[in-house]
């Protein structure tokens, strides 16, 4: 390695230093959304014809009649200890209904990454070996297609094709593995197109390579050239894009969670939006933030491992 | 050529439409495609064709909106940051790493769900995610093109450094900033479709091609027209953006 373990313990420290000002910075954002609400938060959350009493009550709960700065003080302190208030409707505490809620998001998003990993890698492999072929010309206009083709739209015509007219899945809801089929081909598409077009081009920049020269000049097969050689070293750059586009599919994950019933935290935060349900949105939107930021983070120290060639500055 | 198709259908939509997008003939409610109204009647009798032709403007204005603004914010941060570098550089730096650490649709949902529902509040919450990538991407080029002689050329003549930024440095980063603008009138498309589809963007009866793909949801059963010509004609003008920006980034050698 080029500056040795010390240097890559340095830049794994330091990443994960960094996280401490962003994930407080997201819950300054988060925290400062209840508080950016036009007129009075409290009045919105319960309506203009809300007794006195009541708003009142909410006030004290909510903390708002206090100095802002306190507020902003015992937002952050709840924060810490996993307190994160309670919902205006069920009276439940937000973190309990986040747990119940999270497990099924997690399992959604995951098979949908292995959808598009088991469509991207193999299609993006054929593709860059067989450049301006007719299956890579199709296959680049289909990823093209697919990330252009809307996870709203999709998800009613898989519906209407594999739920109605052929009765093979069924509409919505959780159930075992066929309820889980539609959604997660909706949510993995647009990522395994992405993850298409990088692997094509990466394979294809690894594939001139001097060292692929060597294998083949040993007299290596071609498959062993590709899966030994190229593949290695042309997959890094579509881990690091794994985890950038796992934002994508958390926020992707509300509106395919919306269109198949799915009981999920993105179901959970149009749930709590259309009820202003304003602690629960705070809670949701935190959660899917800190889980994106400790995907990244978890990939960034992944790619720091696996890349050798990664220079960690001092 | 969808692209041009489609400015031309959003200026000359009430001329286009063959039918009033809001007149309403409830008996007339969910028909299928007939030869009077090619894409069909929604649930309250209103043409799906006209609709979809005035929802272009809304698709149209949303993109163009979003885009202008948050490209000029973009430019402003990315050159001043790029250009000065130091304390200014790391204060947008750490704004735009904290704005980076937000999926952004999620942070435009949420944005959208505590300013209440509007086509306005979409383009604002779509503007203050947008801005961030331009801003990485023009920062990234200005460092990079500071370093040449002919900037150094324009500060020996006794330029000033606003007039190096606009004049020397901005013209000169323009090609991937334009690749980005393209792709990023396929996003704003997109997520105004998203959050009218979630109810919280375009509210009725304005016709946008997101709300009326929610509209025609819960009758996916009887009435699958509903859902299905909003749905292509958003993936055929976001298709066309992603095309462009491709072709434009091939022809103008920018780096993925």
């Amino acid at each position: 390695m080029r500056y040795g373990n010390h240097g890559m313990m340095v830049y794994i420290l330091r990443r994960l230093l960094w996280v401490v000002p962003v994930i407080l910075g997201v819950s300054t954002l988060v925290f400062f959304f209840i508080h950016l609400i036009p007129g009075d938060p409290v009045e919105l959350m319960l309506g203009e014809s809300a007794e006195p009493a009541d708003k009142e009550a909410l006030r004290e709960e909510l903390g708002l009649n206090k100095p802002i700065l306190y507020q902003y003080a015992h937002f952050l302190g709840g924060l810490f200890r996993g307190d994160l208030g309670r919902s205006l409707h069920t009276h439940k505490p937000v973190v309990e209904t986040l747990l119940s809620r999270f497990p099924a998001t997690l399992e959604l998003t995951i098979t949908a990454l292995c959808v598009a990993v088991l469509i991207a890698i193999p299609v993006g492999v054929v593709a860059a070996t067989r450049q301006y072929s007719f299956i890579d010309n199709s296959s680049m206009f289909l990823a093209l297609f697919g990330v252009s083709m809307p996870n709203f739209w999709l998800g009613p015509m898989l519906i209407i094709l594999f739920s109605i007219n052929l009765g093979w899945l069924p509409v919505s809801g959780k159930g075992g593995w066929e309820h889980l089929v539609l959604p997660a081909i909706t949510l993995g598409m647009a990522m395994a197109a992405i993850l298409t077009r990088m692997t094509r081009s990466s394979v294809l920049e690894v594939i001139h390579e001097d060292y692929i020269r060597t294998a083949r000049a040993k007299g290596l097969r071609e498959s062993r050239v590709i899966f030994k050689h190229a593949l290695r070293n042309a997959l890094i750059p579509v881990i690091t894009l794994l985890g950038l586009q796992f934002g994508a599919l958390l926020s992707g994950a509300v509106i395919t969670e919306t269109i198949f019933a799915w009981p999920g935290i993105g179901r959970l935060t149009i749930e709590a939006i259309n009820k202003r349900d304003y602690p629960l949105v705070q809670g949701c939107v935190l959660t899917i933030s800190l889980s994106y930021v400790l995907v990244n983070l978890l990939v960034d120290l992944v790619y720091s491992l696996v890349d050798p060639r990664i220079k960690y500055e001092k | 050529m969808i692209i041009i198709l489609l400015i031309f259908i959003a200026v000359f939509a009430p001329v286009l439409a063959p039918y009033d997008p809001v007149d309403q003939k409830i008996e007339e409610g969910l028909n299928p495609p007939s030869s009077e109204h090619p894409f069909g009647q929604d649930r309250l009798g209103r043409d799906i064709l006209s609709r979809i032709i005035y929802g272009s403007r809304i698709s149209l204005w949303v993109g163009i909106s979003t885009v202008s603004v948050s490209l000029t914010l973009g430019l402003i941060v990315g050159s001043l940051a790029g250009y000065y570098g130091g304390p200014i550089d790391n204060l947008f730096m750490r704004i735009i790493d904290i704005l980076l650490a937000f999926p952004g649709i999620l942070l435009a949902i949420a944005m959208v769900a505590i300013l209440g529902p509007s086509l306005n509040h979409v383009i604002l919450a779509l503007c203050l995610i947008g801005w961030v990538g331009y801003a990485r991407i023009v920062r990234g080029q200005v460092l990079f093109l500071r370093e040449y002689e002919y900037v150094a050329a324009a500060k020996a003549v006794g330029a000033g450094s606003l007039r190096i930024i606009a004049r020397h440095i901005v013209p000169n980063l323009l090609a991937p900033v334009l690749v980005e603008a393209t792709f990023g009138m396929a996003g704003a498309v997109l997520a105004e479709a998203g959050l009218s589809f979630l109810g919280l963007g375009t509210q009725p009866p304005t016709p946008s091609w997101g709300a009326m793909l929610n509209e025609g949801r819960p009758f996916l059963l009887v009435a699958p027209h509903l859902t299905t010509f909003p749905g292509l004609a958003i993936m055929l003008v976001v298709l066309s953006f992603n095309f462009l920006g491709d072709g434009l980034r091939d022809m103008l050698d920018v780096k993925a």
